[in-house]
């Protein structure tokens, strides 16, 4: 685990044993934001403290990256090496809906409302060969 | 003081290799003075715009240094309606009495390569794959299409539709008509949407000459009058591209804010339209806009679809020259494209693609990113 670190610092916590995503809620209206924010979206004012946003929910829709993407596409893949990758939007608890990679990849694997859960996976080496990491949602069934 | 559109130009959409997209905004803006049987020294001001071609007001170089007002207009994909809102308003505030309105684009081939800096997100949305408005409008069709029992089919109806009237349409991009089976078995882009169901960029240029209602015989015989142009940004809860999260509850968007206060200002109704043009970036995109505009209910566009209702010969026609689909998006001149489109069919001068029954009010809706909406109403 040493050797992983976060694509981005503040996403989701980590290292953790049980990751979850971490966003902000508004002290004021009660919203939530992902990524974290410092002023509410919804109300305007700045009164925000972080959120524990969880690691499950539902998916609320989705669509498949079919080919490989410019950039700022980054990865160590090659148009060779690339695996399409599922993009969906996962509602959690607290309503706020998620956009994520999804590690399912094909039409007849998704479904909108199946149940999702949280992984974290590596996205890239970076220049002193750790891995950075990121986060995506799967299938709550197919982690098990 | 009302305002009318007296004079229409276009330059070719698709692609020029051998003019750039200045030169393009300049032919056009020569074929909409000719239309009104004017010249450049008698435009009292300019508003114009391109995304990637640069400042509209170079195209006094090429048209002459006449000390005209001119003011750029950058407002994405709304560029052309918001600068059409802008001459709409100096002549309605009897500021100025004619003037021009320009648009026009050259882009890269391929998709658009937005930086997530520019949408102020961090470099991880683009880096892990996020940012591409394709995926976006992938996941808006599918969430409606589960919402609202629209089918697989009724998204081919649509593209097949496009290419038909593009291939009536002489200035259009794509002018060969698709079978179903060609629109069916396109490579997939993004889930449920294939290849032939989005547009792409592209390149052209569109202008019109408007001028006060009061004056507009000397100009054209058959003036359309604009009888109000509105422009929205989004609402708090609209699900708009490039959103790493989405509040819980999904708000009205910016499509149906514009299109309910254009309504309002213009003293008419959605049955009261005799002929539209919805932005359609993507088949969905149609499908979506003609419930968001008020055309019909959501889920009833199943309906409309395979009973015709929105083809050139049905009771609402939706873009009658192909729409976007068939002529390309060059960001710029797009929506002023959809008013030119308009503006001839109440001429009845749409030849091969020329609606029944003599249409009297028409109706354009342009939508871009980041959330943002133009409406349209003209009448004869
Ligand atoms: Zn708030």
């Amino acid at each position: 685990m040493s050797s992983e670190k976060p694509l981005h610092e503040g996403l989701f916590s980590w290292p953790s044993a049980s990751p979850t995503l971490l966003g902000s809620r508004c002290m004021d209206c009660g919203e939530h934001a992902f990524p974290s924010q410092d002023s509410c979206r919804a109300c305007s004012r700045q009164n925000m403290a972080p959120a524990d946003l969880g690691s499950e929910g539902t998916l609320w829709t989705w669509t498949i990256q079919s080919f490989m993407p410019k950039t700022p596409y980054h990865t160590d893949e090659t148009p060779e090496t690339f695996a399409p990758y599922g993009v969906g939007y996962v509602e959690l608890a607290s309503g706020l809906k998620v956009e994520s990679r999804l590690r399912e990849n094909t039409p007849d694997k998704l479904q909108i409302g199946m149940p999702m859960k949280l992984e974290i996976i590596p996205m890239r080496k970076d220049d002193n060969g750790a891995d950075l990491v990121t986060f995506q949602f799967c299938s709550a069934e197919e982690l098990g | 003081m009302d305002v009318a559109i007296v004079g229409l130009g276009m330059h070719p959409f698709g692609r020029t290799p051998t003019m750039s997209g200045l030169e393009q905004g300049a032919a056009a803006a020569r074929s909409a003075l000719a239309d009104a049987g004017t010249d450049f020294k008698r435009m009292e001001f300019a508003f114009g715009g391109s995304q990637d071609s640069g400042n509209a007001d170079s195209l006094v170089n090429l048209l002459g240094l006449t000390g005209l007002q001119f003011t750029n207009v950058a407002n994405g994909c709304a560029t052309g309606g918001s600068s059409l809102n802008a001459a709409y308003s100096a002549i309605k505030s009897g500021q100025y009495d004619v003037g021009l309105v320009v648009g026009f684009d050259k882009h890269d081939r391929g998709a658009f390569n937005p930086k997530p800096a520019d949408w102020g997100l961090d470099d991880w949305y683009g880096e892990t794959g996020l940012m591409l408005t394709t995926q976006y409008f992938g996941m808006k069709i599918q969430r409606y299409m589960h919402d609202h029992g629209i089918s697989r089919e009724t998204l081919i109806r649509v593209a097949e539709k496009a290419f038909r009237n593009g291939s009536l349409t002489p200035t259009a991009w794509r002018q060969t008509a698709l079978s179903w089976e060609e629109i069916e078995n396109a490579p997939m882009v993004s889930e449920p949407l294939n290849k032939y169901m989005f547009c792409s960029p592209a390149e052209g240029g569109c202008a019109l000459i408007v001028c006060r209602a009061d004056i507009a015989q000397e100009f054209h015989p058959r003036p359309v009058y604009l009888k109000t142009a509105v422009v929205r940004s989004r609402n708090y809860g609209s699900f708009e591209v490039f959103s790493p999260s989405q509040p819980p509850e999904v708000a009205n968007s910016p499509t149906v804010t514009a299109s309910q206060a254009a309504f309002e200002l213009a003293g008419v109704g959605p049955e009261d339209i005799d002929v539209a043009q919805l932005q359609d970036t993507e088949v969905g995109a149609e499908i979506m806009h003609m419930a968001e505009n008020g055309f019909c209910e959501h889920g009833e566009q199943e309906k409309w679809l395979a009973e015709g209702v929105t083809e050139l010969t049905g009771r609402l026609p939706v873009n009658t020259d192909g729409g976007c689909l068939a002529n390309g998006e060059p960001v710029g001149a797009s929506g002023l494209r959809q008013v030119h489109e308009i503006c001839v069919q109440l001429r009845g001068d749409g030849g091969a693609r020329q609606v029944a029954g003599e249409p009297k009010v028409g109706y354009t809706h342009v939508y871009g990113a980041p959330g943002i909406s133009g409406v349209n109403i003209l009448a004869r």
